[in-house]
């Protein structure tokens, strides 16, 4: 394992703190004219995605993280594990459901996400941006009405809840960002 | 051929940054030749170092043949105390320095220090005249008063960090370290000062703070604080404070968070000297950095007598950021590291 010291930290970097990976999002030196110089440092966990500032004094180190983000076909649930195939070499990895978290619901099979790895193993998966799954259970909607205004929850195949208008009808194949967890149009077929 | 097609080699600012510091300059220069203080030269090229823990030099090859090496100057401190000892008198010196690896937007490797010597001046004495020599360039470039506040380094660390960098029992401050992010190895108790001082006092007072002038009637912020009588541990070339040995004659001015100002009530004592040179190299050599050639040219001339002074380093780059309100070192410097 190589070590980074802190004239070496820059944005995008993985180095292990507290024993989890963390992306190094920005580096300050602070160095007064007599006395101990120090590095502030933000970075984020990539287990929980949470940003922590940290200090250290300059020239200290930290471990570097193997961590490599790569997309990945979602292949299946089988219930306790999440299975995702790297489509050039067929690999096949296990996601965890704490790997996969809020996540799960999004995640439609055959749909290519952005697994990241760290040491072989994945640690986050983040979906797509847009995704395109069928409404399985929504209230009739009043036909007609396109006009807007009013809004219903509809389940999808997935088990994700959005919000869409009135008039989209169960059975409907509908694009979702999934950033936001928006509704964003019908699909036309 | 030519291998640079780009626009790098042009003068990367207005070039009113030109006529501004050359303004800045003269104005400093007639500051001093009012109150008769003599303009002096000395020698960017030394065969000695400084072993300063936390400053490192650049090097070049002999000037001699006795020596190995020379070294770029990081300050003209040890030349103006062998200046003093010869008998100069008041001296200031408009010094090229040069710091490797010092690269921030406070900081570039090669920068300007306005390093004066006053004789017979007390630590106060020189604070004094650091505050006129602010207000006079505030004057001349038609702005007001700057609001000074003089404040020691225990009311300051009082005030802003609630606790006496004196009394302060060393775990409970490595304690307090690490509730304000501190995530390094061990920290000694001067090493943790400085981290309070750094990351927790100097951020309060550039963003205007709860920091109260006593001097002033109303309640705003200082945006110039001069901070005395260090930690003992922090003297570098300062005199011991002669009633409280826990602190020592040395000086700072901020301005807006940003260090402008280093002063001493300086160190006489050539044996003394030695004694903090020497340890210097202690701790370069326990951090596996070079032991560096000790100024023996300077103990000999505190050996015969430096007379009785007092003297200031002052960042001319930062100066002039904060004479025109600007925050990187970059907007008042056209050639800077990535362009020199």
């Amino acid at each position: 394992m190589s070590v980074y010291s802190t004239s070496q930290f820059k944005n995008g970097l993985k180095v292990l703190f507290d024993g989890d990976p963390h992306n190094i999002v920005e580096n300050q030196e602070v160095k007064p004219g007599k006395g101990q110089a120090f590095n502030r440092v933000k970075m984020r966990n990539l287990k929980t995605g949470r940003v922590i500032e940290k200090t250290f004094k300059s020239n200290e180190k930290l471990d570097s993280a193997d961590v490599i983000e790569t997309e990945m076909q979602y292949l299946y649930s089988d219930g306790e594990m999440y299975h995702f195939m790297e489509p050039e070499t067929y690999e096949q990895y296990e996601a965890s459901e704490t790997a996969v978290g809020d996540n799960a619901k999004w995640l439609k099979e055959e749909d290519n996400c952005m697994v990241t790895l760290w040491n072989g193993v994945p640690i986050t998966v983040d979906p797509p941006n847009f995704v395109e799954l069928k409404i399985t259970e929504t209230d009739p909607g009043v036909r007609g009405d396109t006009s807007g205004g009013g809004s219903k929850p509809a389940t999808l195949e997935t088990g994700a809840v959005v919000s869409v208008p009135l008039f989209v009808p169960e059975g409907e194949m509908i694009k979702v960002d999934t950033r936001s967890g928006e509704y964003v149009s019908r699909v036309k077929k | 051929m030519l291998k640079n097609n780009s626009n790098k080699w042009r003068f990367d600012g207005p070039l009113h940054l030109l006529q501004q510091r050359a303004f800045l300059l003269s104005a400093i220069r007639r500051f001093f030749a009012a109150r008769e203080v003599l303009e002096v030269e000395t020698p960017v090229l030394s065969s000695a170092a400084n072993t300063d823990v936390q400053i490192e030099m650049f090097s070049s090859q002999s000037i001699t043949t006795e020596h190995r090496q020379t070294y770029l100057r990081t300050s003209p401190e040890f030349f103006h105390k062998r200046l003093l000892a010869s008998g100069s008198g008041d001296i200031f010196e408009l010094a090229k320095v040069f710091r490797k690896g010092e690269r921030t937007p406070l900081h570039n490797p090669e920068f300007t220090l306005l390093e004066w010597y006053r004789l017979n001046f007390d630590l106060f004495d020189l604070m004094q005249e650091v505050v006129e020599l602010i207000q006079f360039l505030r004057a001349e470039l038609g702005q007001d008063e700057l609001p000074i506040e003089l404040i020691s380094y225990q009311t300051l660390f009082e005030r802003c960090a609630a606790f006496n960098p004196f009394a302060i029992d060393l775990l409970e401050l490595q304690a307090l370290c690490q509730q304000h992010g501190y995530a390094g190895s061990e920290l000694s108790r001067t090493e943790a000062l400085d981290f309070i001082f750094s990351i927790v006092i100097q951020p309060q007072l550039s963003a205007g703070s709860h920091l109260k002038s006593e001097a002033a009637h109303n309640d705003a912020v200082a945006a110039g604080v001069m901070i005395y009588h260090f930690p003992v541990e922090m003297a570098a070339l300062a005199q011991v404070h002669p009633e409280q040995p826990d602190r020592c004659l040395r000086f700072e001015f901020l301005w807006h968070g940003v260090e402008l100002t280093n002063g001493y009530q300086e160190l006489t004592e050539a044996n003394e000297q030695l004694r903090r040179f020497e340890h210097d190299n202690q701790i370069r050599s326990s951090q596996g950095k070079p032991a560096l050639p000790i100024d023996q040219n300077l103990l000999a001339a505190l050996a015969t007598g430096l007379p009785n002074c007092s003297g200031v380093a002052l960042g001319v780059e930062r100066l002039m950021m904060c004479l025109y309100g600007h925050n990187s070192i970059n907007q008042v410097l056209g050639f800077v590291a990535e362009n020199s």
